[in-house]
């Protein structure tokens, strides 16, 4: 002892930090990854790492030489994008069109903002949506998964895209949802972006989210009680018309969306109730694009679209202080 | 509503209360209650006995002090306390221990109390009875609701939901009838029909014991009649006033109110124990258990020491200071207080003294906050510490930090504990709370 440390209570900590919790999202999106890589093969590979590797450098070289401040690298926050754009990307996304996209995700929607904690959108899908509206062909070039170094995949389209321009086509929305078995929308094996294709893999990442308590269910469970409430309405009112609640639940990047995107601390709102509106609009939106928009999509929309809405949402919903009306 | 859950660490739950030798000299400070410092009724020279007056309250909201040994009066001076700042203190030199006449210091338990209110009362007045579990708010007080105000419950605190404190937990082991006799002699006073003895369920053995120890009482007397244990769940700050009312009552106090407003009275453990002795055995404050303890120190202990023993004389009896401690507490690690200067003297409230390595308690560097909200979910009063983090450092927004209730902090550390990005927002919120209450003050003040 040299001499005694004198500072105010508490004089104790959780121990849990930004870099903790971070890491945690990585390890819950692990599993997600690595059913992507099995089922895409190494062109899979290569957009991972292209794209986790692109963040890093590009937060490093930004803090460093544009803003001159301490290194963030440590925080994992930057790995958390890199892998959230990753799984937003279709396996054959060319390496240079996944650097663009970490670009636009770290450089422009991340660090112009101050960096981590001061964005207002979220990075990863700022960067998958400026590629779905730059490179509509690479973003749309989905592959039929055929295992880790199966032969070059022929393209197959999103299950929900093969709805919206069958029933575009005139098609019967009872034919064309009959390929589809229950199996196949929770296990993968569909095309899709890599982390749209497993939804077990999601849940599981997301679970352990949850018992290690670094979000809260409330965001994820109002996305999917409207999108399951919009869907029964109209597959009911019209049921050639509109998929139903499981089909809509179970396909496009509602899961990834619902669980990891939505769920970002940064660009959710803070108190449970602003949380639950939140959910519910995007919920609502995500609905509303894939009925009636020209996207066969809507999930990263309506995610952003309600990101602005956060600084609203914070201002009207409190949480409920002790001793006060 | 809110709380976290930090690790337990009672590693000296185990260990009996021992009485600690008395030291050669006490420091006995005049100032150890909220309200007015207490007056000397002593001098310079004069001969004492243990459990002696040798202050009276300095005005309504006072307490009375008395002489914790038999001695000398050395000085009556200003002595720097454990913060290193200058309070008034009697120092006197222990020349063996002598009792004051009337002081019953045996262990024979006395179930029968005055019928009179009023004179357990006086009785609690003399004693120098203050609330041990950490405001130090004089007991006799406590227990005169204002005019109008009728008590519905009496709540004995027994959750001491700190980590690393045992005092409590001991007492009610050790002590349990005593405490349970105190509780009956409080409710008497109040003259309310329910009291409950409200402990965390981390301590089963304690709510077992309790139960024993008022099953035997009730056949002694009707006096026992009402009282009950409740278990609570182990959360912090499950033991702070206004979240036990909540737990065990369902009811809020609300934002500047009383525990009275809504029918409550809650008085610790401790506190129980010190007004059975003043009732009971006409014993004063003279006495309290304390915790020693801490990972890295050699000898974990729970012991009664003699108000004003000097922390070094405490400290060197179990083994001295270990080589790897950064800071020492008096009191838990979520609400203590870090300790200057060993040479002060240990108060009527020290409950413990807690040592801590620096990889304990070290802070981390500040960095974004990452808008997570775990701050405002650990608040126990439903504050947004993030919020008034972000309104008390842009400056000039008083009136914004005050609607956003700024003045209910309980300062109970769960937001600073919680935050993965190491903002120090309780220091920040401190401040701010000062200045709002501040203006409260001055805004009631113009009033009248």
């Amino acid at each position: 002892m040299d001499k005694l440390l004198v500072s105010p209570s508490p004089h104790i900590h959780s121990k849990v930090s930004t870099k903790s919790l971070m890491r945690d999202v990585v390890f819950a999106l692990v599993p997600a990854a690595v059913v992507s890589v099995v089922f895409y093969g190494l062109g899979e590979l290569l957009v991972l790492g292209v794209s986790i590797l692109s963040c890093l450098l590009l937060e490093y070289l930004i803090t460093r030489f544009l803003l001159n401040k301490d290194c963030t690298l440590g925080d994992w926050s930057a790995v958390v994008t890199g892998l959230l754009l990753a799984l937003n990307l279709p396996s054959a996304t060319p390496w240079w069109v996944v650097f663009v996209g970490a670009v636009v995700a770290i450089g422009v929607a991340k660090m112009t903002f101050g960096g981590l904690g001061q964005n207002v959108f979220n990075p990863a899908l700022v960067g998958r949506v400026f590629l779905l509206v730059s490179f509509p062909t690479y973003m749309t070039d989905w592959r039929i998964p055929t295992g880790l170094f199966g032969a070059d995949a022929a393209s197959g389209a999103t299950p929900l895209g093969v709805i919206k321009k069958g029933l575009l086509e005139g098609g019967q929305l009872s034919d064309l949802t009959a390929q589809y078995e229950w199996k196949d929308l929770l296990f993968a094996n569909l095309g899709g972006s890599a982390g749209e294709i497993s939804s077990i893999a999601l849940l599981i990442g997301f679970g352990y989210l949850l018992l290690r308590k670094v979000v809260r269910p409330h965001i994820t469970l109002s996305i999917w009680a409207t999108v399951a409430v919009v869907s029964l309405i109209f597959s009911l009112a019209a049921p050639d018309k509109f998929t139903g609640p499981a089909f809509n639940l179970l396909t496009g990047g509602l899961i990834l969306g619902s669980c990891f995107m939505a769920t970002d601390y940064v660009t959710s709102p803070m108190s449970i109730k602003g949380g639950i509106i939140f959910g519910i609009g995007i919920g609502f939106i995500t609905m509303m694009i894939r009925y009636f928009g020209s996207y066969p999509e809507g999930m990263s929309f309506a995610i952003l679209i309600m990101n602005a809405t956060v600084p609203l949402l914070n201002n009207w919903f409190h949480q409920k202080k002790y001793g006060r009306a | 509503m809110g709380g976290v859950h930090p690790a337990d660490n009672k590693i000296s739950r185990d260990c009996k209360i021992e009485v600690l030798p008395i030291p050669e000299t006490v420091y006995i400070h005049l100032g150890q209650h909220i309200g007015a410092p207490a007056k000397p009724v002593v001098a310079v020279g004069d001969k004492v006995k243990a459990g002696q007056l040798i202050a009276e309250p300095g005005g309504f909201v006072s307490a009375a002090i008395h002489s914790s040994v038999s001695g000398t009066v050395k000085s009556i001076a200003p002595r720097k306390d454990l913060a290193g700042n200058p309070q008034m203190c009697v120092e006197i030199a222990v020349e063996g221990d002598e009792w004051l006449e009337g002081i019953d210091t045996t262990d024979t338990v006395i179930r029968e109390f005055p019928d009179d209110p009023a004179v357990c009362l006086d009785k609690i007045k003399a004693a120098g009875v203050v609330g041990l579990g950490g405001a130090t708010f004089p007991t006799a007080v406590k227990l005169t609701p204002p005019p109008g105000k009728k008590c519905e419950m009496l709540i004995i605190n027994g959750c001491e939901c700190e980590p690393y404190l045992t005092s409590d937990f001991r007492t009610l082991l050790e002590k349990g009838e005593q405490v349970v006799i105190g509780a009956a002699i409080i409710k008497s006073i109040l003259k309310v029909d329910k009291a409950t003895i409200a402990i965390e369920d981390n301590k089963p053995e304690a709510i077992d014991h309790i139960q024993k120890v008022l099953a035997e009482l009730r056949k002694v007397s009707p006096k026992y009649d009402g009282i009950s244990v409740m278990s609570l769940m182990k959360k912090y700050p499950e033991g702070g006033e206004k979240q036990l009312i909540d737990a065990v009552m369902h009811r809020q106090v609300a934002s500047g109110g009383l525990p009275i407003d809504v029918g409550a009275v809650v008085q610790n453990v401790a506190t129980a124990l010190a007004v059975y002795d003043a009732v009971q055995k006409n014993k004063p404050i003279v006495d309290n258990s304390v915790t020693v303890t801490g990972e890295c120190f050699p000898r974990q202990a729970n012991l009664l020491v003699r108000v004003g023993t000097p922390l070094k004389f405490i400290i060197d009896y179990l083994g001295g200071v270990p080589q790897d401690t950064a800071k020492i507490i008096s009191g838990g690690p979520m609400m203590g207080r870090a300790i200057a200067n060993l040479e002060a003297a240990t108060l009527k409230g020290t409950s413990a003294l807690l040592f801590l390595t620096k990889a304990q308690t070290a802070r981390g560097k500040e960095s974004n906050c990452i808008r997570c909200g775990k701050c405002a979910e650990a608040c126990p009063m439903g504050l947004e510490p993030f919020l008034l983090n972000r309104l008390s450092r842009a400056g000039g927004m008083l009136d914004q930090l005050e609607a956003n209730a700024v003045q209910d902090c309980i300062e109970c550390g769960c937001c600073l504990y919680s935050c993965p990005a190491n903002i120090p927002l309780l220091d920040v919120i401190r401040q701010s709370k000062g200045q709002v209450l501040g203006i409260i003050k001055a805004r009631a003040a113009a009033k009248k």
